[in-house]
């Protein structure tokens, strides 16, 4: 239990890891979404290419869209690049380099859903099955003496089982582009992974004192827009708590004058230690119509939002 | 599990922010987790498929959004803005925007999480669509009637599946096509808000704006706490005002001298205090009969003003030894 109370307050106590437990969080979604999915290839020439193709394009498009629109660096980005100079000075170098983060990170998801579509090898079976070439898999008396168009239709139908008869032709035909299918998915997950790796490698070789100075600014920046955020939070639960205060004491100062002849002529004599804090806690409201005028109040007539400084 | 769950839920508590996003999140996996669920039920009839579809497409993102809105606590701020009297605090538009434009962004994400996940699952456009199918791409019989019963497996009709398998996967795909499509613009939309929106707002006044929206929301939510703290004050002095009222003036027969008398522990003042005067069985009745025929008024500023009773000590011949306030 306190491991996972220490992971959640890690992960909260900067924004980097903050936004890398986004990310593995999108990545593993994203994993999940794939084996939910229900794929279904058409099985018929003119949308099998489309669909098979399409299932590998556009949702890695979408997750990366979606890493920008939930990564809250991209209104940072843009407000550091939108505001007026002022006081203080903008740097170039900074909104690249946050640009260059968000991009990174919004780019994992979208891998994960390519390497698992291609290991499957579902995506591809369904695009290229027309365009394999049946003589090799069996007896060629399957497609002897059909015209061109019988022929496209009937590998067509190859990824789906229920719709294709010949079940030995089938299985070896779907393994041959399953095997193709995850030698492009181990491609393609070696390719990226030599890039990461290049690009981290071979940084510091150029600049690196800059990038520090670049790293720690837009850090800098993160962390203000936060500070400024809770701080603002903080007044203006300060500011509501006086207002109300002042709010109540105003409405019982009104009813103060119409109550002092029906109060004796002293009363705080008689009050030990806490039956002041008790009158001070009624704020000065102590009958059912001052009470209701205070709620009434509350909705046709709200205070003005100035504060007296208390003397 | 239980610490994990208040560990969560300490996290969304602390700020407003948070439970409006937790809960418009628990709306969308419940509207998924109905949709599994829901028992699907097409009635494979030319005149009522359509409708049937439409229906299970369009009623319950109605209801989801509706219980969007209803659920959302800034419904009511905003509401309370809106339709306030000026007063002495001058009405500010942009608020009342920005906290409807957040409400309706939190109460449509559980309705369109339904209509996706309807979409990608295909059920519902085979449903509707299998009847609008041309029969000439796939081999086998066009008829219009059996075109309706696609969607129902059981019916003797389909004695060769394949054809019925080979039309659900193409209305199935074009079903899919949608779903991905809408997935697609909704996303591009969001993205394009969040990069060009900075160049066209005034951020300063964007500040400004949601300053002042978390202002009313603090503000209502201490000004509640206030009323149920200051009730439970006036309560307690109320009460208090009752019971002293039903004090009188008592007469003690006691043997032994004042000295002895005004002796007493520290405990038993507290519990002096606690009794409030009330003493006798005969005050105790009557003082709860009286609360229900007779409530006190709600009014307690006498209480800071209450006479005091007089408890008199005599002999037992009836001479008064000593009198005291």
């Amino acid at each position: 239990m306190d491991k996972f109370r220490m992971m959640f307050q890690f992960l909260q106590s900067n924004q980097e890891s903050f936004m890398n437990g986004i990310c593995g969080i999108m990545a593993l979604a994203s994993a999940q979404m794939y084996s939910a999915f229900e794929f279904n290839c058409p099985c018929m020439p003119e949308y099998n290419y489309t669909y098979g193709i399409g299932l590998l394009i556009i949702p890695p498009i979408w997750f990366f869209l979606l890493g920008f629109v939930l990564n809250n660096n991209v209104s940072v980005l843009a407000e550091e690049w939108r505001r007026p100079t002022g006081r203080r000075t903008k740097d170039p170098t900074i909104l690249r380099y946050m640009f260059c983060s968000i991009t990174q990170r919004s780019l994992i998801a979208p891998a994960v859903w390519v390497s698992v579509t291609l290991m499957d090898g579902k995506s591809f079976l369904c695009a290229f099955s027309i365009n394999l070439d049946i003589d090799r898999f069996g007896n060629t008396s399957l497609v002897k003496g059909m015209s061109e168009m019988e022929r496209i239709k009937l590998l067509a139908r190859i990824p789906c089982k229920e719709l294709f008869e010949h079940q030995e032709i089938r299985a070896a035909a779907s393994r041959y582009i399953k095997c193709i299918s995850q030698a492009c998915g181990w491609m393609f997950l070696l390719m990226m992974t030599f890039t990461a790796f290049l690009i981290r490698a071979i940084r510091p070789c150029f600049t690196q004192a800059a990038f520090l100075k670049t790293k720690y600014w837009s850090h800098y920046i993160d962390i203000e827009r936060k500070m400024f955020d809770e701080t603002c939070k903080e007044h203006a639960k300060s500011f509501a708590k006086v207002c109300i205060h002042q709010y109540f004491e105003n409405i019982s100062g009104e009813m103060r004058s119409f109550h002092y002849r029906r109060s004796s002529r002293d009363g705080s004599d008689d009050d030990s230690e806490d039956k002041k804090s008790d009158e001070e806690k009624l704020l000065g409201i102590r009958a059912q119509d001052d009470m209701n005028k205070v709620l009434w109040n509350w909705h046709t007539c709200k205070p003005a939002l100035a504060l007296r400084k208390d003397e | 599990v239980m610490e994990r769950l208040k560990l969560v839920l300490q996290y969304f508590q602390s700020n407003s922010e948070s439970i409006s996003n937790g809960i418009c999140i628990i709306l969308a996996l419940v509207s998924v987790k109905l949709y599994t669920s829901f028992d699907f039920n097409c009635p494979c009839l030319p005149q009522y498929n359509k409708l049937y579809s439409l229906g299970v497409m369009t009623v319950p993102p109605i209801i989801l959004f509706f219980l969007g809105v209803l659920v959302n606590r800034h419904t009511g701020v905003m509401m309370d803005e809106w339709m306030r009297p000026t007063g002495n605090r001058s009405k500010n538009p942009a608020v009342v925007k920005y906290l409807f434009s957040a409400m309706i962004q939190r109460a449509l994400l559980a309705p369109m999480v339904w209509i996706l996940v309807t979409l990608l699952d295909g059920k519902i456009f085979i449903c509707a669509f299998s009847v609008s199918v041309d029969p000439a791409l796939f081999q086998g019989l066009d008829v219009i009637k059996i075109m309706a019963k696609v969607p129902c497996r059981e019916d003797v009709i389909f004695k060769n599946s394949s054809f019925r398998k080979a039309v659900s996967r193409y209305v199935r795909c074009h079903s899919q096509a949608v779903g991905w499509s809408i997935l697609l613009f909704l996303i591009v939309l969001g993205a394009m808000g969040r990069l060009i929106k900075p160049c066209f707002d005034d951020h300063a006044t964007f500040l400004q704006t949601r300053y002042w929206s978390n202002y009313l929301d603090v503000e209502q939510k201490l000004f509640d706490e206030t009323c149920v703290l200051h009730a439970r004050d006036f309560a307690r002095k109320c009460v208090v005002q009752f019971f002293e009222d039903m004090r009188e003036d008592t007469v003690l027969y006691l043997p032994h001298p004042p000295f002895i008398s005004n002796f007493r522990e520290d405990w038993e003042e507290e519990e002096e205090e606690r009794l409030h005067g009330i003493t006798k069985q005969q005050q105790v009745d009557k003082l709860l009969n009286k609360w229900y025929y007779s409530k006190p008024e709600l009014d307690v500023t006498r209480i800071s003003h209450r006479p005091k009773t007089c408890v008199t000590w005599e002999d037992r011949e009836g001479n008064t030894l000593y009198s005291d306030v």
